[in-house]
């Protein structure tokens, strides 16, 4: 196996802040090479520099034994590098032909397309990954897999030799990500080197060679695929450790009532069905990866989304929600994991944010009472220790542990009793998450119950009572008390069936 | 309700006094940032130089003249504030104004007593208000969309019943409506303040009017946080639906007929005002202060343009290029 790409001690920071340091890949030609690491230890940052999007502030990349610089995508295209992103770059609307030749369409003299000779090079191609796609028809009508097996083919068709395959299979069925480990099979046979980025250890030990372990943006070792296991591919991913700044966690009471009863929930037909149950005073967790249907299963439950199923009690009664106002009525509210998009009306001040959903507070007869509204925003601004201006402050010019902490106050000055917490602490500063964390707390205390959805497994295992573990859209464990450890939950998040087998 | 062990000691910290201390902060900041400063200087400025062009442009006769020509304008535009304001569109207002004032011209020269014939002429516009609403908000179809159609359908509603001939020979005093006077000021007038007061009032200061702003702002948010978004929506197209029939009133009034080719384009002059008074196409910002201030910029301009004598087709294009240069200094300024 020649050595086709070199990857040696690259260092990156972003203002300031060091995301990458000393990381080493190599990738041999007719190698499958996983990439492995939890959200954020530094995959993606790494696989931007590969092609061009960021540079890097030391290191080098040698392909062949040369070294490049690449200055922008292009460069590294030139240099035979291919990258398929999860979110797919295809116009839907286009076919096949079509998306593979855009932006650099093959015309005669006359400016016209040449269809018949860009059809030609297209199958070419599609004949190389021993696959058969109808051409003819905008790709919006085709498979996921086969609008990823396009998006392979555009990379190939620029002659790309080292191909990177950003989470592939989040979005394929079993069936098509077999389809899609054919043809990776078939490029490994002709000598394309393939860096390989997913959650899913088991098919890592299905198809790949060796695997290189990120972990908080530093390089912890490389290993053969036959040489490891999932323990200690764990280990390497989540290292020892321990959860600091977390408020200390109350002693468990198993008496305490259930608050809300998701007896079934199923997303989807034919979709997996899920249950689990909220304790007065708990914080339940939703880990797993990214897509694994925690927030889509929240969104269901209060009514955002409409669920194929869903039977559910509050307080012991059986409950129907069209719509997050019918949840909210029975005292459920959801902070959304996109603060900007989904939690805050931008153009709002802190005041008109958090009194939104319960003006009614504050309404004599008709009219809203502004200097009341005035007043209980300031004391919850106080409760969550925000730092702005004051309530009059618009909210887009806080920082964003202060913005999250205005869609919290929005909650606390309801009379909800269970919230959701989606991602209640991502891209925030280290100092307001341990402030998110001890106010999540307090209000346990204060008799709320609370789901937390987190990506973040310090997280998970430094604030929750209790853990449903999410994989492929099924709840794979529930883990209790000291159960709760890294290990444990990755393993059930990455790796469901292989573990309940063993 | 759970109140919080912290909060009485927290609301003695300094942090505290200050924020409640900096509530009030002055009427200078609220001018600077409000969405009407452009507007207010835009229309100052045409204002002075109306006085310097024309000789009796601040006659008390000509300037309830100006503002008895713009009221039904700025009344229509009233409900398309509240449409724009969420990032809506209201295109039917012409028509509906056309049928509503059609049917109730109609309905009274038929023997219909002229209260009934109003009333209905308001539900028609109440109606069609409601039905785009429903649209838009729940089978999910465009409002540029609902609304184009609906302005083709009461179109032809308006012209089917009318056979396409004006309908009039109703009875006298409904001409009070468009013509009669209060203390010398025109009751279209009047009517036009009574209902700014009203949609000011109800946006400033009522949950609703709050609702309409976070729907602009961020409808996802709005709904996420447990707002009954489609209800808001149904009610602001609803608004938009009656403030066109309280104008056709007006219209009914003033041409004593019920005219199914009226309203042609009024969509239009309305959007103009909106637009002209600094609300955001975009939805989330503006008030209908600055729509006021809209209609009756463009009012003056028609006025003045006419006292100086212009050409009326020069006319139709200076105001274009007026509408262009105050919605590319007003554009997305922060």
């Amino acid at each position: 196996m020649s050595q086709l790409l070199s990857v040696k001690g690259v260092e990156k920071a972003f203002v300031g802040v060091k995301v990458l340091s000393g990381v080493d890949l190599e990738v041999g030609a007719g190698e499958i090479h996983a990439l492995l690491g939890e959200n954020g230890a530094g995959k993606s940052t790494l696989m931007k520099i590969l092609c061009g999007v960021y540079s890097m502030d030391a290191g080098t990349i040698r392909i062949d034994g040369e070294e490049k610089h690449f200055s922008d995508y292009e460069a590294a295209v030139e240099a035979g590098i291919g990258i398929v992103f999860q979110e797919f770059s295809l116009i839907p609307h286009l076919t096949a032909v079509e998306n593979i030749f855009l932006g650099r369409e093959i015309y005669n003299g006359l400016g016209l397309l040449k269809r018949a000779e860009m059809r030609r090079h297209a199958m070419a191609t599609l004949d190389r990954l021993k696959i058969d796609i109808n051409l003819d028809v905008p790709i919006r009508h085709l498979s996921v897999a086969q609008q990823q097996f396009i998006e392979i083919a555009k990379a190939l068709s620029l002659n790309a030799r080292i191909l990177i395959l950003d989470e592939p299979t989040a979005t394929l069925t079993p069936t098509e990500a077999e389809q899609l480990f054919a043809v990776m099979r078939e490029l490994k046979r002709q000598g394309v080197g393939i860096i390989f980025i997913s959650h899913h250890l088991d098919e890592i030990f299905e198809i790949c060679d060796r695997i290189t372990v990120l972990r908080d943006g530093n390089y912890v070792g490389t290993v053969d695929v036959a040489a490891t296991d999932i323990d200690s591919l764990v280990e390497m991913m989540v290292g020892r450790r321990i959860a600091a700044n977390f408020p200390p966690k109350p002693a468990i009471n198993a008496a305490r009532p259930v608050v809300l009863d998701v007896e079934e929930i199923q997303l989807e037909r034919g979709g997996p069905v899920n249950a689990f149950s909220l304790r007065e005073g708990e914080i339940l967790g939703f880990a797993g990866l990214v897509g694994s249907g925690r927030t889509e299963t929240a969104l269901g439950v209060i009514g955002a989304t409409r669920p194929h199923r869903c039977r559910l009690k509050v307080d012991g009664v059986a409950r129907n929600f069209t719509n997050p106002a019918d949840a909210l009525e029975c005292g459920i509210g959801l902070l959304p994991e996109s603060r900007k998009e989904e939690g805050l009306i931008t153009s709002f001040s802190v005041r008109d944010n958090v009194s939104i959903n319960n003006l009614w507070k504050y309404t004599s007869h008709i009219f809203i009472d502004r200097a009341e509204e005035q007043r209980a925003t300031i004391d919850v601004m106080g409760r969550v220790r925000m730092k702005a201006q004051g309530p009059q402050t618009q909210v887009a010019t806080l920082s964003g542990g202060n913005q999250q902490k205005v869609v919290v106050a929005r909650w606390l000055n309801h009379s909800v009793k269970i919230l959701f917490f989606d991602e209640p602490t991502r891209g925030i500063d280290v100092g307001a998450k341990a402030e998110i964390y001890q106010i999540m707390r307090d209000m346990t205390k204060r008799g709320y119950s609370i789901v937390m959805i987190s990506s973040e497994l310090p997280e998970i295992v430094g604030m929750c009572d209790r853990v449903c573990v999410f994989r492929e859209g099924k709840i794979t464990q529930t883990l209790v008390g000291e159960a709760i450890t890294p290990a444990e939950v990755m393993r059930y998040a990455t790796a469901g069936e292989i573990n309940a087998a063993a | 309700m759970q109140q919080p062990e912290g909060a009485a000691s927290a609301a003695t910290s300094p942090t505290m006094q200050s924020w409640s201390a900096r509530s009030n902060a002055g009427i200078v900041h609220m001018v600077r940032h409000s969405v009407i400063l452009f507007p207010l200087i835009g229309l100052i400025a045409v204002s002075l130089l109306m006085v310097f062009a024309t000789d009796n442009f601040l006659s008390f006769t000509n300037i309830m003249n100006v503002l008895r020509q713009v009221s039904i304008n700025a009344i229509i535009a009233i409900g398309m504030t509240f449409v724009i304001l969420t990032g809506g569109i209201d295109l039917s207002v012409g028509s509906v104004l056309a049928l509503a004032s059609t049917v109730a011209a109609g309905l009274m020269v038929g023997g219909m007593p002229p209260a009934f014939a109003l009333l209905l002429c308001l539900a028609i516009g109440l109606g069609f208000g409601v039905g785009n609403g429903m649209l838009v908000a729940y089978a999910r179809m465009p409002a540029i969309i609902v609304t184009l159609a609906t302005m083709g359908i009461a179109r032809g509603l308006g012209l089917i019943y009318s056979g396409g001939y004006p309908i009039s020979g109703m009875p006298f005093w409904v001409s009070w409506f468009g013509n009669g006077r209060i203390f010398d000021v025109p009751v279209p007038v009047i009517i036009m303040v009574v209902a700014y007061l009203v949609a000011w009032v109800v946006l400033e200061r009522t949950p609703f009017g709050r609702y309409v702003y976070a729907l602009g702002g961020n409808e996802h948010a709005t709904r996420l946080s447990g707002v009954r978004v489609n209800r808001a929506k149904v009610i602001i197209f609803a608004i938009s639906g009656l403030t066109t029939a309280v104008a056709a009133v007006v219209l009914t009034g003033r041409l004593m007929s019920g005219q199914p080719n009226a309203g042609v384009g009024f969509e239009l002059d309305a959007i103009a005002a909106v637009v002209l008074g600094g609300t955001s196409i975009a939805g989330g910002r503006g008030s209908v202060v600055g729509t006021l201030i809209g209609a009756v910029l463009l009012g003056i301009l028609n006025n003045g343009l006419n006292l100086m004598g212009i050409d009326p087709y020069v006319q139709t294009v200076i105001k274009g290029f007026i509408i262009l240069l105050a919605i590319y200094i007003g554009r997305e300024r922060r």
